[in-house]
């Protein structure tokens, strides 16, 4: 595969050859060639587990390769750990910001020395604020260096960890998915400090599964399959289709997953005027409420920390809340597991955590609903052998992907861990499914599952209440669209009536009225 | 009236010095983010290396038997260090064994050294009609200078930071593993000096036992001044003063000395409940406790 070449014979800023790194079992990079030139952005495109994070280790010296080379402006470099990495000019930006939360933005910049360190022993932060107003400007950075990390949104965190690269000196800078945690808008913007860096001269490797934004910002594409580069191209010319066939191997169908919205039934789920304090006393849900018809997919958007978790947990009895919640006519109280034969089934944020017991079996995990009760135990006793019949059965249906059924759950994938989730949720015709970020870290092939059997489920009658922030799901699934802003429930709008635009203004706090064409018919 | 204030105040500071020191090299290493709960053990050794050096010679140095006890305080705590920095074990449990074998050991060690006299002890100075303990100085001046290393110095922020989040100074280069063990052999060496002020001054002898219960306390304390040296010494005097007025009622007073007995540890849950209506274990260092592993979340 060879890579377009500049037109001088520079050599690229970053370039990796035959890069080969294996784990036991697996082979994650398999002879990995790749190229990145100053002033360019490369979009690094790949399923999970296609090898795009071991890559990025490498890179930023978390791992080192087992075959190829490293070479930075044609020298060939050795990168031992993350701080060699940034003395040689790589910064990564992480998904999941690694800052001092109760520590100011200064603090966190003046950590750990780098070009910040300037000034000796005294006074760490006073110095680097002004390397921060002066950087803030000349990319459009906004953040304020004295602000406590703790009090800042996700994309100001982003722009902090993407500062302290910039301190480090990186003229390569990694971003891995940085796009997951932003609303649309904060995307958009992300995207204009990408552009002047590139402009800057900086070579920028850009991590994503989002089509879209690959082909908005990105200037070539590199895309990795079971850890070999499939392909590289212009993204001028390329296409969400034709990248995404790359990606997968196969062609992808893009169209909406469900049919025509839904002519809205009989009612049956009720929520009227919840309110709950979160975990910090702080209120959580104010007088929140909606109602969702029989065979209705009810989309919640909004960004993490609105209240779309205590909603659901609310919902699934988990967490107390004044408020009147009817389920199919009946009052809906009790604990979870009295909710769950009511007919609640629900697939919680933290599938390994809150969905399944790590180090329990396929089959006990399965169980973990109804093991007290017939079929699944006579008397006081745990029948194990309908338990294990059921994990059979549940295994083939949903085809979860495990050695056996007395393995423990931890050593599954998401996506798998997921199906069995599902499996274990949805037996006894739940009426309701919560589902909470159901696809999220999931590939192509996975989601694709998932979704078809909430869907098949809603066929039968059941509601499904499903948050995510993904819009693109929400979009592609739901019958309405509902938003959480500061504990409040914006809408729900039919999905004819939102477009990803509007649904990112009001996740960020807009008024609906204030936004043309997005639901002025809805709000009353 | 006066005077009974007066000599509250002056007692409250005597009891509280101890409590002070401790609790300021507690504060090191818990910033650093390690749980440290053999207070009273590094106490009971730092006591019993002064008191053996200084009690020698007619003419020992008393400097040096100050050096003595941190030295002691910090060779103590290196157990701790390698226990739970290197080896990574429990840091809770690793904390109880030293306290255990701290007093357990200057108990044995010290037989020899029970009612010998001490040929010299570090007097209190007397500044212009105010009397005071050049320990108490000592403990203040290194309560201000805490504040000020923690807050305002680069290698301040590094121990805050790895006790927050150790995996974010990582990244950035910080050895993790030796910031923690220099910050579990300080705040050895505090409370070893913390020792050496009961041995020299406060008592001016060996006994076994001496701390008292006062490490424990010591430790309460650090939770009860969210972990800021500068309430610590308000924290001290307080708890000073609740120890003081313990040794008051005992004396005349129909309640059985085993209550009194009981007491340092029933202000450890006082302290602790105090802290806890104040919401103050949010103040914890976000990694205290928890060893650190590269690589896992």
């Amino acid at each position: 595969m060879t890579q377009p070449q500049p037109a001088s014979s520079r050599p690229p800023a970053l370039e990796l050859r035959g890069i080969t790194k294996r784990f036991p079992g697996v082979v994650a990079n398999d002879s990995v060639d790749l190229t990145v030139d100053g002033g360019e952005v490369l979009a690094l495109l790949g399923e999970n587990g296609a090898g795009k994070s071991t890559l990025i280790s490498i890179l930023y010296g978390l791992y080192q390769p087992d075959e190829g080379t490293v070479s930075l402006g044609g020298q060939p470099v050795r990168i031992g750990s993350p701080a060699e990495a940034r003395k040689l000019g790589i910064g990564l930006v992480p998904q999941h910001p690694l800052l001092v939360s109760r520590h100011s933005v200064a603090e966190n910049l003046a950590l750990g020395g780098g070009q910040a360190s300037r000034g000796g022993g005294l006074f760490p932060a006073r110095g680097v604020a002004g390397r921060v107003r002066e950087l803030s400007e000349k990319y459009g950075l906004e953040v304020d260096p004295t602000a406590r990390v703790s009090d800042l949104s996700p994309g100001e965190k982003q722009r902090v960890e993407i500062i302290r690269a910039l301190l480090g000196g990186a003229r390569v800078l990694i971003l891995d998915e940085p796009t997951s945690v932003l609303t649309p808008q904060e995307a958009s913007g992300l995207f204009r400090v990408m552009r002047e860096l590139r402009a800057d001269g900086r070579s920028l490797i850009f991590i994503s599964h989002k089509l879209d934004e690959v082909l908005d910002v990105a200037d070539r594409v590199t895309v990795l399959r079971r850890g070999r580069v499939v392909g590289g191209v212009p993204t001028a010319g390329a296409t969400r289709e034709s990248l995404a066939e790359l990606m997968v191997g196969r062609g992808v169908d893009f169209t909406r997953k469900r049919g025509a919205a839904l002519a809205r039934g009989e009612v049956l789920l009720d929520v009227q005027n919840l309110t709950a304090s979160g975990s910090r006393g702080l209120p959580a849900l104010r007088g929140v409420g909606f109602t969702l018809g029989r065979g209705e997919v009810l989309g919640v958007a909004g960004i993490a920390g609105n209240g779309q978790s205590e909603l659901v947990e609310v919902l699934a009895g988990l967490h107390p809340a004044r408020g009147t919640i009817t389920l199919d006519g009946q009052p809906l109280t009790g604990g979870a597991e009295a909710r769950f034969q009511g007919g609640v089934a629900h697939i919680p944020e933290d599938r390994i955590h809150s969905g399944t017991v790590p180090s329990m079996t396929v089959a006990d995990n399965l169980a973990l609903r109804g093991y007290g009760r017939s079929p699944l135990a006579r008397g006081l006793a745990r029948d194990l052998k309908a338990t294990d019949e059921r994990a059979r059965q549940d295994v083939e249906h949903y085809s979860v992907a495990t050695p056996g059924i007395h393995t423990p759950s931890r050593l599954l994938s998401g996506g798998n861990i997921q199906k069995l989730i599902l499996a274990r949720e949805l037996h006894g015709q739940p009426k309701l499914i919560l589902a909470v970020h159901p696809t999220y870290g999931l590939d192509i092939g996975a989601t694709d599952q998932v979704h078809r059997v909430l869907l098949e489920r809603t066929n039968e009658g059941a509601g499904v209440l499903l948050v995510s922030e993904d819009l693109d799901e929400l979009l592609s699934l739901s019958d309405r669209i509902g938003v959480m802003v500061g504990g409040e429930l914006r809408g729900p709008f039919p999905v004819s009536e939102v477009t990803r635009e509007s649904l990112g203004l009001l996740m960020g706090g807009a008024h609906p009225h204030s936004i043309p064409g997005a639901g002025q018919g809805v709000v009353a | 009236m006066d005077n009974i204030v007066v000599e509250a105040l002056i007692r409250a500071l005597a009891v509280g010095t101890p409590l002070l020191l401790a609790c300021l090299g507690a504060i090191i290493n818990e910033r650093g983010g390690v749980v440290n709960l053999g207070v009273e053990g590094m106490m009971a050794v730092g006591a019993l290396a002064a008191f053996a050096v200084a009690s020698s010679s007619p003419d020992a140095n008393l400097w040096l038997a100050v050096g003595a006890s941190m030295l002691a305080g910090a060779a103590l705590a290196s157990l701790h260090a390698v226990a739970t920095v290197t080896l990574r074990a429990n840091q809770f449990v690793s904390g109880l064994a030293l306290a255990l074998i701290g007093t357990g050991a200057a108990g044995l060690l010290g037989k020899k050294f029970e009612g010998l006299p001490l040929f010299n002890k570090v007097a209190d100075w007397n500044l212009g009609g105010f009397v005071i303990n050049p320990f108490t100085v000592a403990a203040l001046l290194l309560a201000a200078a805490l504040a000020f290393y923690l807050n305002s110095t680069r290698s301040g922020l590094t121990l805050r930071s790895v006790g927050e989040n150790p995996a974010a100074a990582d990244v950035l280069g910080v050895n993790v593993g030796a910031v923690r063990i220099w910050a579990v052999l300080a705040g050895g060496s505090l409370s070893g000096l913390a020792g050496a002020f009961l041995a020299l001054s406060y008592r001016a002898s060996w006994a076994d036992n001496m701390t008292a219960g006062l490490g424990w306390i010591a430790v309460a304390l650090v939770i009860f001044v969210g972990w800021r040296p500068l309430r610590a010494v308000l924290g001290a005097l307080f708890f000073g003063f609740l120890y003081y007025l313990q040794f008051r009622l005992q004396g005349n007073s129909p309640i059985p000395t085993e209550v009194f007995n009981a007491m340092p540890f029933i202000l450890v849950l006082v302290v602790l409940a105090l802290a806890g209506l104040r919401g103050q274990q949010g103040d914890a260092p976000a990694g205290l406790g928890r060893a650190y592993v590269r690589g896992e979340r």
